[in-house]
């Protein structure tokens, strides 16, 4: 648990520790995290079958609820519960209601009376799926796909997953994440996942326009020079450099970035031969990364995006189940009391 | 107690019942798969003593089961392994202990995700009634009527043995 997080972690596991909304990965155990990726792992199985559905989450309802756009992650999340045999409402907000003035809790009121069992939520501002989930009615379950700077846990544990599947586990393993890290949520969520599930070393490599303040505190070491921080790694993640963020001159040009924090295949060979390359895309090519390494054999960005399916059907099915089992409980003390 | 559960004994039952089925049935090249964790210990004396030459499947029902709305997902749930096509096959399907038929129901859902057999051939080690669904082994090792106190187990998979347990003492 960092000191600068407002946010209350319980809020996310069942009395008996079972998950119940996936907002951050603050507060989780290891045991949790391994249990996270154990279940992904049964459904990348499922993935390979002629019929690609389990009937987990069949009757249910679940409202991606993006105030963001975001392909990627939107569509991977509706293939996800639709391979749930949940029923799949997709709510572009920027589109919708909110412009007419409508406020937030109005607008899920309205979709609680819809009878929906689950919000994905998508928002710009930090801390936006945990206040949903503080105010919604018990037993619907909020998932965080992105939430301003502060965390992005799914595509975390999708980074993950992909690191186990290559590597066999976490321990003894060296990790470096590469650029744009003050505007990525991901970053902060990969750092977290990274520490709590034991690699030996998490370094970010970055200009220091482009750290937040005190970022070693994250749990990480800072290199500004890239030649000496790929040393020795096994994973290597690079970052979107995200110019729509951007406010004020942080960065000399995009040309300079390149030759610094670039990830080309001279920079690569530094690293460990086994050594591999992620990217949670889009990818800007000749910004952040090579085209021949985002498309060579160490790369495993495409492994990261069906890895993607696995992890978020996992985490919906975890966190709805726990809403049921709560359900169940509260219905029986009922009968009780 | 324990001579009655007998594990050779109940594999032979098994093993003979099996022959007898297929026999009648005409099938010579059956499809074998495993419900975890028993009946993937039985599919794999039985695929040995059946003389088959293809590996069994292994079936993980966590996703298929009908309490989840009641207790959740199973955390410690494991892919599912189906090494052939059950297209038209022809399925022996093995589990330890039949009592509702639920785990049965789960695990025929979950096989013709995988395509449609030809037929099913339900075999299990022990069947202790108790039936809440309306579904039947083909085959079974031994029939029990246990006390309301009184669980019974198969642990393994090496040894293979029966273990009563007398429950809530």
């Amino acid at each position: 648990m960092t000191a600068n997080d407002p946010f209350p972690h319980h809020l996310q596991l069942t009395r008996d520790g079972q998950l119940r909304h996936f907002l951050t990965l603050d507060g989780l155990s290891r045991d949790l995290l391994t249990d996270i990726l154990d279940t992904a792992d049964s459904f990348i199985e499922v993935g390979e079958r002629t019929i690609k559905k389990v009937p987990l989450l069949r009757g249910r309802t679940v409202v991606n609820l993006f105030f963001e756009s975001s392909t990627r992650t939107r569509s991977t999340f509706e293939l996800a519960a639709k391979r749930l045999s949940a029923d799949v409402l997709n709510l572009d907000i920027s589109t919708s209601a909110t412009s007419k003035g409508e406020s937030l809790s109005d607008t899920l009121l309205n979709l609680e009376a819809m009878a929906s069992d689950m919000f994905v939520v998508r928002h710009s501002q930090s801390g936006a799926p945990h206040f949903i989930a503080e105010s919604v009615t018990p037993g619907v379950a909020i998932i965080n796909a992105g939430d301003g700077r502060h965390a992005h846990p799914t595509q975390a544990m999708l980074d993950m997953l992909t690191i186990r599947q290559h590597k066999g586990g976490f321990e003894g393993l060296k990790v470096a994440i590469v650029g744009d890290v003050l505007h990525s949520r991901v970053a902060r969520s990969q750092i977290r996942a990274l520490n709590v599930l034991g690699v030996a070393e998490v370094r970010v490599i970055a200009p220091g326009t482009l750290l937040p303040k005190d970022v070693e505190r994250l749990g990480c070491t800072v290199h500004y020079d890239m030649a000496e921080g790929m040393k020795d790694l096994d994973v290597v993640i690079m970052l979107r450099l995200q110019n729509e963020r951007m406010e004020g001159a942080l960065l000399p040009s995009e040309r300079e970035f390149y030759r610094l924090y670039g990830l080309s295949r001279d920079k690569l060979a530094l690293a460990h031969p086994d050594c591999i390359v992620m990217h949670p895309g889009p990818i800007n090519r000749g910004v952040e990364i090579e085209s021949a390494v985002a498309d060579g054999p160490q790369s495993v960005i495409l492994n990261q995006v069906t890895n993607g399916i696995a992890i978020r059907m996992a985490v919906m099915s975890m966190a709805m189940g726990g809403q049921l089992a709560e359900r169940q409980r509260t219905q029986a003390q009922g009968g009780q009391v | 107690m324990t001579a009655l559960l007998d594990i050779d004994q109940l594999l032979n039952e098994l093993e003979s019942g099996l022959r007898q089925v297929l026999a009648d049935r005409g099938v010579d090249q059956p499809a074998l798969i495993g419900i975890r964790t028993g009946g993937v210990w039985l599919a794999d004396v039985l695929s040995k003593r059946l003389g088959l030459d293809e590996p069994f499947g292994e079936l993980d029902i966590s996703f298929y089961r009908d309490d989840f709305s009641r207790i959740g997902l199973n955390p410690r749930v494991k892919p599912s392994s189906l090494p052939f096509d059950t297209e038209g096959r022809d399925v022996i399907l093995i589990d330890d202990v039949i009592m509702s038929g639920r785990t049965i129901r789960a695990a025929m859902n979950e096989i013709f995700d995988y395509g449609r057999p030809a037929s099913i051939i339900l075999a299990t080690l022990i069947d202790l009634g108790a039936r809440e669904l309306p579904v039947q082994p083909d085959v079974v090792g031994r029939t029990l009527a246990l006390e309301e106190h009184q669980r019974v187990k198969l642990r393994g998979p090496e040894p293979l043995h029966i273990e009563l347990q007398e429950a809530g003492h």
